[in-house]
């Protein structure tokens, strides 16, 4: 039968199929394990007397709470610093592999994976935090779980599962230079809304996706769970082969000629049928912004701030009314006049080297809007070696960015990197929730280029409003190796 | 998980309705790396008021609590569960229960029995003119019994066989072994593990310290 590329996936990790209503029970190739969900799984393993049944199935790494100075000083935080140690004292105890601070393979759990070559298509990946959508950018069937399932995978290696539905995203035609994959998930988010996933499983396809690289894939399936997604998927292809070939945990040899042509079977088949469909034009993309306190709440940067009066729809007129109030703007001002104090660059969404390089090339040429606080965090440490061997770490400092030790930093707050009250940032993450970055803090969500431009100027901007620029590209300044 | 067929204790009249997780253990709590000990966060707000029902001598050592209207709303957290269960409740009877509380419920082995507000109306009025009085919770007869009354209970077909098993979700697939181990010999070799460890070589990663954005600069 004809099967699209997730039902493909789930067909195959299939351990016993539920009758009458009943969940399948799928088999999980990958456990993703960090601090913060984890020490209440791990306990209950230990009040029950179980063990990890596949501790080469699982690895940990440390990312949330995780300081990005002064690595090497105790953590300040006493909360911070128990959930750290209780993971470390986890992992231990029942052998699972973990990367700590100060390692050269910590870093966000969602970066960590496919950098080790463990992420590779046809997977099933789970992890305790949901942006683990993230993997799907590999034809992996990747899912974010809660604390009790992270417990069940742990003992079972397994998960029981209700079926889902599947969405075709489509997005044909070439990107418009200026504008990333960060544009495109913020247009199709903005289009369908942070509830129009709700259920399913998306599949981002077409020649836009097509021409993307791995890295960009990932911003986009990262953030499917924005959009209310269960999961994004793109089905692999050379660009997924190349990337992943001679990682560390990559097949080789007879075994590499095995999986690719596995990998080669996993596609949509031509006469499969989604239950739902969404088109987008990529030609008609310019560099999107978010202005309001979830991550629906976007327009392109050359539009204006919603005036609620004008919208019809009186739950969204209400929830418009709100976030401008909370975000601290005027009805109908110009994105582009917004002022802010911060730009963080970093995170899952947008924190690798192809992200950084393109920032680079933009600070190199520029000087920085005076006042404005610009951090820059590396994904991982092995990103940060990476950015060092090419020169970047320089050009940030030069321009008078701040360059920091990996982790999730200021895209959720729970280390030191926040906001005060009432200030306001371009964000590279993926969610502007009230108070997200810190208490009264306020995010716009944006590209790396736009983040980068909006340090030059000052206001929200774009490549475009810097003059006789380029937009950059994600590849080296210098090439290096680490 | 313990198995429940029937379970005697001192019933608790807890005459409140929309008691959401933020009421059953509120949010300071969740910061705790274990998922035991937290008896003592149960209700924390009200357990302040003298007059609570638990500060009440009579139904300190209560196991079955009595309680209006939709409870269990508001956040997802677990620790709700584990709070009740921790002070010693093995059921919660409420006319309504939100959805995800009582799904939380049935993997912790606590009881959430559906019970008609008139007969929760009944049960608070013997809990408190007879302070102290003992509810029986009969999961297999599906009754909820105390002094001269006996009153009908409503639990889903499935989570009721799982309580009486005493079966949580992971002892319910562990049944399932055999499937999972043969699953796993189909498994391609090619297939990624992560151990034994590999890696890129090791490196040295300098801790990066603060800089004022205009110390760089200059
Ligand atoms: S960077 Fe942000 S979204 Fe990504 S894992 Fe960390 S906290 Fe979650």
């Amino acid at each position: 039968m004809a099967g699209t590329l997730a039902e493909k996936v789930w067909n195959a990790h299939v351990v016993r199929r539920g009758t009458d209503g009943a969940p399948d029970l799928l088999y999980i190739d990958l456990h993703l394990v960090h601090e913060v969900t984890s020490p209440q799984a791990f306990e209950g393993l230990r009040l029950a007397g179980r063990p990890v049944r596949r501790p080469d199935l699982t690895i940990a790494t440390e990312d949330h709470n995780t300081p990005t100075l002064d690595i090497d000083l105790p953590i300040a935080d006493p909360t911070s610093r128990t959930q750290i140690e209780t993971l470390r004292r986890n992992a231990a105890e029942f052998g699972v592999r973990i990367h700590s601070l100060g390692d050269a393979d910590q870093g966000i759990v969602h970066q960590v994976g496919p950098q080790l070559g463990l992420t590779q298509p046809g997977l099933t990946v789970v992890c305790g935090d949901s942006h683990t959508s993230t993997h799907g950018a590999f034809g992996a069937l990747a899912f974010g779980i809660g604390t009790s399932e992270v417990e069940h995978v742990l003992a079972t290696q397994t998960l029981p599962l209700a079926p889902f539905k599947t969405m075709a995203i489509t997005v044909n035609g070439q990107l418009p230079a200026g504008t990333t994959s960060k544009d495109i998930i913020l247009a199709i988010i903005a289009k369908i809304g942070t509830g129009g996933g709700q259920g399913y499983v998306l599949e981002y396809r077409g020649e836009a996706i097509r021409t993307l690289s791995m890295e960009a894939r990932m911003t986009i399936c990262n953030m499917s769970i924005e959009a209310g997604a269960r999961a994004g998927m793109i089905a692999p292809d050379e660009t997924t082969f190349e990337y992943l070939k001679g990682r560390p945990h990559a097949p080789e040899g007879a075994e590499w000629d095995a999986a690719v042509e596995y990998w080669r079977s996993l596609r949509t088949d031509d006469d499969a049928v989604f239950d739902a469909e969404v088109v987008l034009e990529a030609a008609d993309l310019e560099p999107f912004v978010t202005w309001g306190t979830n991550p629906g709440q976007g327009l392109p940067l050359s539009g204006n701030v919603p005036v609620p009066a004008q919208i019809p729809d009186e739950n969204a007129r209400i929830a418009a009314e709100r976030a401008i109030e909370y975000m601290g703007l005027t009805p109908g001002m110009a994105l582009r006049d917004i002022p802010v104090d911060t730009v963080f660059i970093g995170s899952c969404t947008n924190g690798r080297i192809e992200d950084l390089r393109s920032v680079a090339k933009l600070f190199r040429n520029h000087t920085k809007a005076p006042g404005v606080r610009v951090l820059v965090v590396p994904s991982s440490a092995r990103v940060r070696l990476q950015a060092e061997a090419e020169g970047l770490d320089r050009i940030f400092l030069d321009f008078g960015a701040e360059w920091r030790n990996a982790g999730c930093s200021m895209c959720l707050g729970m280390n030191p990197d926040q906001l005060k009250p009432g200030e306001r940032a371009a964000s590279t993450s993926n969610r502007n929730f009230e108070g997200r970055q810190g208490k009264g803090g306020r995010t716009h969500l944006v590209s790396p280029l736009v983040a980068a431009a909006t340090a030059i100027r000052g206001t929200l901007s774009s490549v475009a409003d810097l003059d006789g620029v380029e937009a950059p590209d994600g590849s080296p300044l210098e090439p290096a190796t680490v | 998980m313990e198995k429940f067929t029937q379970h005697t204790g001192v019933g608790v009249p807890l005459r409140r309705s929309n008691v959401d997780t933020d009421q059953i253990i509120p949010a300071v709590y969740l910061k705790r790396v274990t998922r035991t000990g937290f008896e003592d966060a149960l209700f924390a707000a009200w357990r302040g008021d003298p007059d609570f029902v638990l500060n009440q001598d009579a139904y300190r050592s209560g196991s079955v609590l009595v309680a209006g209207p939709d409870f269990g709303t508001g956040s997802s957290r677990e620790h709700a569960v584990w709070a009740l269960k921790d002070y010693g409740f093995r059921a919660v009877l409420s006319s309504r229960f939100a959805d995800i509380f009582r799904g939380n419920s049935g993997k912790q082995g606590l009881l959430a029995a559906q019970v008609a507000q008139d007969d929760i109306e009944l049960l608070w009025k013997i809990l408190e003119t007879h302070p102290g009085a003992q509810v029986t919770v009969d999961l297999e007869a599906r009754t909820v019994h105390c002094e001269d009354v006996t009153v009908p209970f409503q639990v889903d077909d499935y989570t009721r066989w799982r309580l009486i098993e005493g079966l949580d979700d992971i002892g319910l697939t562990m049944q399932h072994d055999a499937e999972i181990a043969e699953f796993e010999k189909t498994r391609a070799s090619w297939r990624p593990t992560t151990l034994p460890a590999r890696h890129l070589p090791p490196a040295e990663i300098v801790p990066a310290r603060a800089v004022h954005a205009d110390d760089a600069l200059s």
